[in-house]
């Protein structure tokens, strides 16, 4: 009896919060707060990003190449070439005579590249190593998951969920969001910023074709240009200590980007333009040159503008991404999910009306066929709906749509256990037994299968939330809670009261 | 109120052949719905694909969304529309390539815009967009036949753990039983299979163990009872004193399945029909599948019982 109670004032408090949408002022911190509702509900985006690990292994590759390269400069081993590709680099000897210090070179500096011994004659193989490659798998993905809790966390929504999801993914979810698009752009950018120096002649040997966009600051129209640029990377956006969007000047009325470096990239920056005054600096973002300018003159201080085709929106954006470092390697959607505000109100409007016209026939159902016993049955229904949500509460579970209907189910599966109890009583009653016999006798035997058959639906239950996601989890949660405080509330709470009969009231016969 | 009277002996074990026969043409016939169809009617959550459920103020007829989103190329897209309530279901196929996830993306704004465009912007009521990449999709397909067997194999595991071999199988047998027509009435009203449906299958499996649980324990019981009776009309009379239990207890999960089907709205009509037929059959089948099959087993066990 003092159990039942105690659990009653438990449950009633854990559903204060929800009741007022928040928790009251001087409400203790410890204490649950309201039922979390699912994205489906409030509204909002789920996303799922593949990181495209694949990518960041074959970049890995090209950086060891280049690596290699020098090396082997600096050994005075001359290449004719060095190419990385499908996960084997190839390197190429000007002298086959050359060929043990290349090996040599390679097992001795290169530990994440094993020699393949099937090159011939002048050519050299080798590939990552399997360790090596997990690594960059674990890496690339813990980086990404980092760097994209990062944006959302500046993006700024209230209580997003970022999440690794088995091996390649990472979960985002962003309640409540108006503009999933802005959002989903801003997550997925690689946001790769390079600095290249534009060729001094297009047909110079071994320039590369880049694309650029530029947009006519009078009409609007953007055209699609090409750079000639040099091979070499001169700096990377990893060197960036900090990003601020800027609304133009008066010269100049496009919004820009200014960059701030870190000590080491200033001195990078410094000697770069230093070196190369009077040519041009092409800055590309994600493969894609957004200015070109002239550099006028050597530039200290460690400070960088970015302007390009873009308005103040977008220039918020690059900066926030910027800011947030690169991804180590690109990620694409593989998952959305959005539910607009209308569609879940409209949800959460037509989950309590079929709770309500649901519940109320299986209450007046009972009552009817029952009696006394139907209204024990419901008393033990409406305790039992109080402890699901109270649960649902306390465990800080999420109530999805389905959740919802998983809280119907149970009202109209619940009462199977009082059902049980109560066929049983009868049985009992027409065996012409006291009123204390039919009690214990009904309540005694309809225990095996009410738990036979309650461990049945949740053991079905939990496989449902091995398998499920999101909302249909959000079903498999209410589901397993609403079967254990059923059975509780049916078996103990009902029985609470019967006894209480028998003693204080000295109860003949059961109405049942 | 009583429903059953007390000492209701209806010959559950003797309609048997009649039970099977028409279970099984059931049976084949949703398999041959499902063979036939080329597999169950994936939603975009195992086929892969976008989804958009807008709702247009004031409602439009069909033709105009259609010829809205005519302008844009996006290849072979469905538009459905809800009994004239201006909300619509516009179904787009899957991205061609895996890298194409995130232009595939692009295709819903591409979808609002044009609608935008068409009938002007603030009219257009974007009520969901679900959109799942190829990878995920066959991921998803695969977790979810595996979540469906392996419950119905735990279940009979578990009914074989309490009861005996026998009565596992079948529950088992009955279990598929439910599931197949589930199936198949799911596919001849042509509802879309999705996440909420894997939901729904496992409920069904977890439920209708439920009736098999409450008449084998009662078998059990009256197994011990009275040794003298032959053992099919154990059997009949077990069924027969749970009969009472077993309709309260579905009838109450109808009438809660029944709110949702009706109130719940779109997004869980499946849901709740698919519920409503696995629910029906499952009580059906546990009173004239799963105890029948206890039945035939009964020689198999005493010859066994007999060479020990």
């Amino acid at each position: 009896m003092g159990l039942v109670g105690g659990l009653i004032v438990l449950a009633v408090v854990f559903l204060v919060p929800t009741y007022y949408g928040a928790k009251p002022e001087g409400w203790p911190g410890f204490l649950p707060g309201p039922i979390r509702l699912g994205l489906d509900l409030q509204g909002g985006t789920h996303l799922v990003y593949t990181v495209d690990v694949d990518k960041a292994i074959a970049n890995h590759l090209e950086r060891a190449a280049e690596d290699l390269k020098n090396e082997a400069r600096n050994d005075q081993i001359g290449l004719n070439g060095v190419t990385a590709e499908n996960g084997v680099i190839t390197a190429t000897l000007a002298d086959p005579a050359k060929r043990d210090a290349l090996e040599k070179l390679i097992s001795d500096r290169f530990p994440n590249l094993s020699l393949t011994n099937d090159g011939s004659g002048d050519t050299v193989r080798a590939k990552m190593t399997p360790a090596s490659i997990r690594e960059i798998r674990d890496g690339a993905l813990d980086q990404s998951l980092e760097i994209i809790r990062n944006r959302v966390d500046q993006f700024g929504v209230a209580e997003p969920i970022v999440q690794r999801q088995g091996t390649q993914d990472v979960l985002v979810q962003l309640p409540g969001i108006q503009d999933p698009e802005r959002a989903k752009a801003l997550i997925g950018k690689t946001a790769l910023l390079e600095f290249k120096l534009v060729a001094k002649d297009p047909s110079e040997p071994g320039a590369i074709t880049m694309a650029g966009r530029e947009v006519d600051q009078v009409t609007g129209r953007v055209t699609r240009t090409e750079y000639k640029v040099e091979p070499r990377t001169l700096m990377t956006g990893d060197i960036i200590s900090n990003a601020l969007p800027r609304p133009g000047t008066q010269t100049d009325p496009r919004p820009y980007v200014e960059v701030e470096f870190n000590t080491r990239g200033a001195k990078i920056f410094e000697e770069i333009t230093g070196a190369n005054v009077g040519r041009r600096l092409a800055i590309i973002l994600d493969g894609v040159v957004q200015s070109a300018p002239v550099i006028q003159e050597r530039i200290g201080g460690g400070r960088a503008r970015i302007t390009g085709s873009f308005d103040f929106k977008d220039a918020r954006d690059l900066a926030l991404v910027l800011r947030t470092g690169a991804l180590p390697a690109p990620v694409h959607v593989a998952e959305e999910r959005t539910v607009g505000p209308s569609l879940g109100k409209d949800s959460i409007r037509q989950g309590i009306l079929s709770f309500a016209v649901g519940g109320g026939l299986v209450v007046v159902f009972m009552l009817v066929y029952y009696k006394v016993a139907g209204v024990l049955a419901d008393l033990a229904l409406i305790l039992n709906v109080v402890f699901l949500l109270a649960a649902l509460a306390a465990f800080g579970a999420t109530l999805s749509l389905p959740g919802i209907a998983g809280v119907v189910l149970t009202l109209g599966m619940a009462v199977d256990a009082n059902v049980l109890i109560n066929e049983r009583m009868r049985e009992e009653i027409r065996l012409g037994k006291t009123a204390r016999a039919v009690i214990d006798a009904g309540y005694e035997r309809a225990l095996p299968a009410i738990l036979d058959s309650n461990i049945t639906t949740f053991l079905s239950g939990i496989i449902l939330f091995q398998f499920g996601s999101g909302p249909v989890k959000g079903f498999a949660v209410t589901l397993c809670i609403g079967i254990v405080s059923s059975v509780f509330t049916a078996v103990v709470g009902t029985r609470v009261v019967y006894d209480f009969m028998l003693s204080k009231r000295r109860l003949q016969t059961v109405s049942v | 109120m009583e429903l059953i009277k007390p000492g209701t002996n209806i010959d559950f074990v003797g309609y048997r052949h009649a039970a099977v026969l028409i279970s099984t043409a059931l049976n084949i016939a949703a398999l041959v719905l499902l063979i036939a169809r080329g597999g169950p009617n994936y939603g975009v959550d195992f086929s892969g694909g976008t989804v958009m459920d807008i709702r247009v103020t004031p409602a439009p007829p069909i033709g105009d969304v259609r010829a809205a989103l005519a302008s844009v190329k996006l290849g072979d897209v469905t538009i459905q529309e809800f009994g004239g309530t201006g909300e619509f279901l516009i179904r787009l196929p899957l991205a061609e390539t895996e890298s194409a996830a995130a232009a595939e993306a692009a295709t819903s704004k591409e979808v609002s815009e044009a609608l935008d465009a068409k009938f002007g912007k603030g009219k257009i009521d974007v009520l969901r967009v679900e959109s799942v990449g190829p990878r995920v999709g066959s991921d998803l397909r695969r977790k979810a036949i595996l979540a469906v067997v392996f419950s119905t194999v735990m279940m009979g595991i578990y009914i074989w753990f309490r009861f005996e071999l026998r009565f596992g199988i079948g529950a088992a047998i009955a279990l598929i039983h439910d599931v197949l027509i589930t199936v198949g009435a799911l596919m001849l009203f042509n509802f879309e299979f999705d996440l909420t449906i894997v939901a729904a299958l496992l409920t069904i499996v977890g439920f209708s163990v439920n009736d098999t649980v409450i008449v084998s324990d009662r078998i059990r019981e009256n197994m011990r009872k009275s040794r003298r009776e032959s053992f099919a009309s154990i059997i009949n009379s077990s069924i027969n004193e749970t009969l009472s239990r077993t309709i309260l207890t579905t009838g109450t999960a109808i009438l809660v399945i029944l709110a949702l089907f009706f109130l719940g709205g779109n997004v869980i009509h499946g849901f709740a029909f698919a519920l409503l037929v696995g629910f029906t059959t499952g009580t059906y089948s546990s009173i004239f599948i799963a105890s029948p099959v206890v039945l035939v087993m009964e020689p198999v066990r005493a010859r066994v019982a007999r060479r020990k």
